[in-house]
């Protein structure tokens, strides 16, 4: 089926976001489609976090629509829109260090209550991250980046998410290891799991993704497939390393 | 009395006093832990817990567990209404003004008891008969039994909840990193409300144990042991709870020393001397570790 047949999952209509009184995001408009990977590019303050931390709820747009599956989520607390089905992996995987590993796990499915579920689940994360299962009693913050990664994704998975929005999955990561993540993401979205993907690793990021939106100082201005996107000379310029 | 029994004499008054402290310490670094607030009311949370136990006690005619449970929770509702009309509305305001905030509750709370109980200092009843064990000369009464056997049963349901709940696992996490938190789906409004109701209800129980032991409230009263309570927390490591308990019961240990071989008039001094050579010495505290990020 081509994207544009599609569900239209998450759509963000004119959305502006102020951090105290800087004007972040300047009207922002992108929609995800059940089953896509699509990534957010763009350089280092572009607005790519901010982007995803709106929806997820952390950040409040001062105007404009963000609607999941239909529903309106926007300016709805962070805590409520999990329930919704959407789950972050914050840049900086913002891991518990100080609590164990499984205890980060159970914290990703700390809104379930089906016990049989979770530990299904939780089986799913350990054959998709085997060194985790390994670590399981380990305090999370011995684990290493790319560990800690994982954990990152996989506490995110605990909760069954429909779309999960990872930002800077990359960072900080050797380059073999940042090859493993990514194809993860891509098996993740296999298994039905609908991405959204910011990256400053642009090419990687496209190397992935169905579709693209490139981020400049708060605007979109450019979007379209990704591959389209990977060839063009612009793109190719800006973040591509020519 | 020999010298080494007088020093184990003034080990076991300690460590009942140092109890005490470890109980109102531990909801200080409790809140602390999880909104970054020196709540400087904690003191006179734990002097209302203190009457609320007088009360139900010569009032109601309760017996001493009765009266305990009754002010654990009327205190621990009383905490989180404190934290829901006072802290709340200032979640995103400097910390400096909710400090602020909490030493106008500390008066709020000092004065308008003053008003309702008289400032009069109040006799608490005799609730237990003056039983004592002697062990080879070592002395342990009732009272002292009574707060070591109590807060010993407060702390394993204290341990249990933070270690194997969920509410507990929250707490941990939301005292960890509160945004993640939410990204978990977890309220930390809700959270911080349920911490300021623990904290609080453990104070409470300190305030009657004290009315025990000492015979005498006040609504004065919970000023010198909040303040101590808070150089116990700082003792430990802010935000840590077995760090608490251990900074409290050193705390009551020195001060029993000071008292019993020197003069009990440098008791407080010891205690604050001790929070002077923390923040001088080692300023995280005992159970206190240098944050690092891991990139």
């Amino acid at each position: 089926m081509p994207a544009n047949e599609k569900k239209i999952m998450l759509k963000l209509d004119d959305v502006h976001v102020y951090y105290g009184a800087i004007h972040a995001i300047k009207g922002i408009s992108l929609e995800v489609r059940q089953g896509e990977i699509v990534t957010l590019i763009g350089a280092n303050g572009a607005g790519k976090s901010t982007t995803l931390r709106t929806i997820s709820g952390l950040l409040k747009p001062k105007q404009g629509k963000i609607a999941f599956e239909g529903q309106d989520i926007a300016g709805v607390a962070a805590h409520e829109i999990v329930k919704h089905g959407i789950a972050q992996v914050p840049e900086g995987r913002r891991i518990f260090a100080e609590m164990t590993v499984m205890e980060n796990l159970e914290l990703g499915a700390f809104i379930r209550s089906d016990k049989e579920g979770i530990k299904q689940d939780l089986k799913m994360v350990f054959q998709r991250f085997p060194r985790l299962e390994e670590r399981k009693e380990q305090q999370a913050g011995t684990l290493s980046g790319g560990e800690q990664q994982m954990l990152a994704m996989g506490r995110a998975l605990m909760c069954r998410p429909r779309l999960l929005l990872l930002d800077e999955p990359s960072m900080g990561l050797a380059p073999l290891l940042i090859r493993e993540i990514f194809e993860i993401i891509k098996d993740i979205n296999k298994t039905g799991t609908t991405v959204l993907l910011v990256e400053q690793n642009a090419n990687m990021a496209l190397s992935i993704a169905n579709r693209a939106y490139v981020l400049e100082t708060g605007r979109i201005t450019l979007s379209g497939e990704a591959k389209e996107l990977a060839a063009s000379e612009e793109v190719r310029k800006a973040y591509l390393g020519g | 009395m020999e010298l080494g029994q007088q020093f184990l004499q003034q080990m076991v008054n300690g460590i009942s006093l140092g109890s005490i402290y470890a109980l109102i310490a531990l909801g200080y670094t409790m809140i602390y832990g999880i909104i970054k607030l020196i709540n400087f009311a904690h003191g006179d949370i734990y002097m209302v817990g203190a009457y609320i136990g007088f009360f139900a006690i010569t009032q109601a005619g309760l017996g001493i567990v009765p009266a305990l449970l009754v002010s654990l929770v009327t205190t621990g509702l009383l905490g989180m209404l404190v934290e829901k009309l006072a802290y709340k509305p200032l979640r995103h305001a400097p910390r400096l003004s909710v400090l602020i905030t909490a030493i106008g509750v500390s008066f709020f709370l000092e004065y308008t008891s003053m008003y309702f109980v008289s400032p009069t200092p109040r006799t608490f009843p005799q609730v237990m008969d003056n039983v004592a064990v002697n062990i080879g000369g070592l002395v342990i009464n009732g009272q002292q039994m009574l707060i070591l056997g109590i807060t010993f049963v407060l702390m394993v349901i204290l341990t249990y909840i933070v270690k194997f709940t969920n509410t507990g696992k929250a707490m941990r996490a939301a005292s960890f990193d509160v945004e993640t938190a939410q990204l978990m789906g977890i309220n930390s409004d809700r959270i911080i409300s349920i911490t300021f109701c623990i904290g609080s209800a453990l104070a409470a129980v300190a305030g009657v144990l004290v009315g025990i032991y000492y015979n005498s409230i006040d609504p004065l009263m919970g000023i010198m042991p909040g303040l101590k309570a808070f150089v116990a927390a700082v003792l430990g490591g802010i935000g840590i709870l077995p760090g608490a308990v251990v900074g409290g019961i050193i705390l009551g240990v020195v001060e029993a020393l000071v008292s019993g071989f020197i003069s009990s008039t440098f008791r407080d001094a010891a205690a604050f001397a001790i929070l002077i050579l923390v923040l001088l010495v080692r300023p995280t505290g005992i159970f206190g570790k240098n944050t690092k990020e891991k990139v």
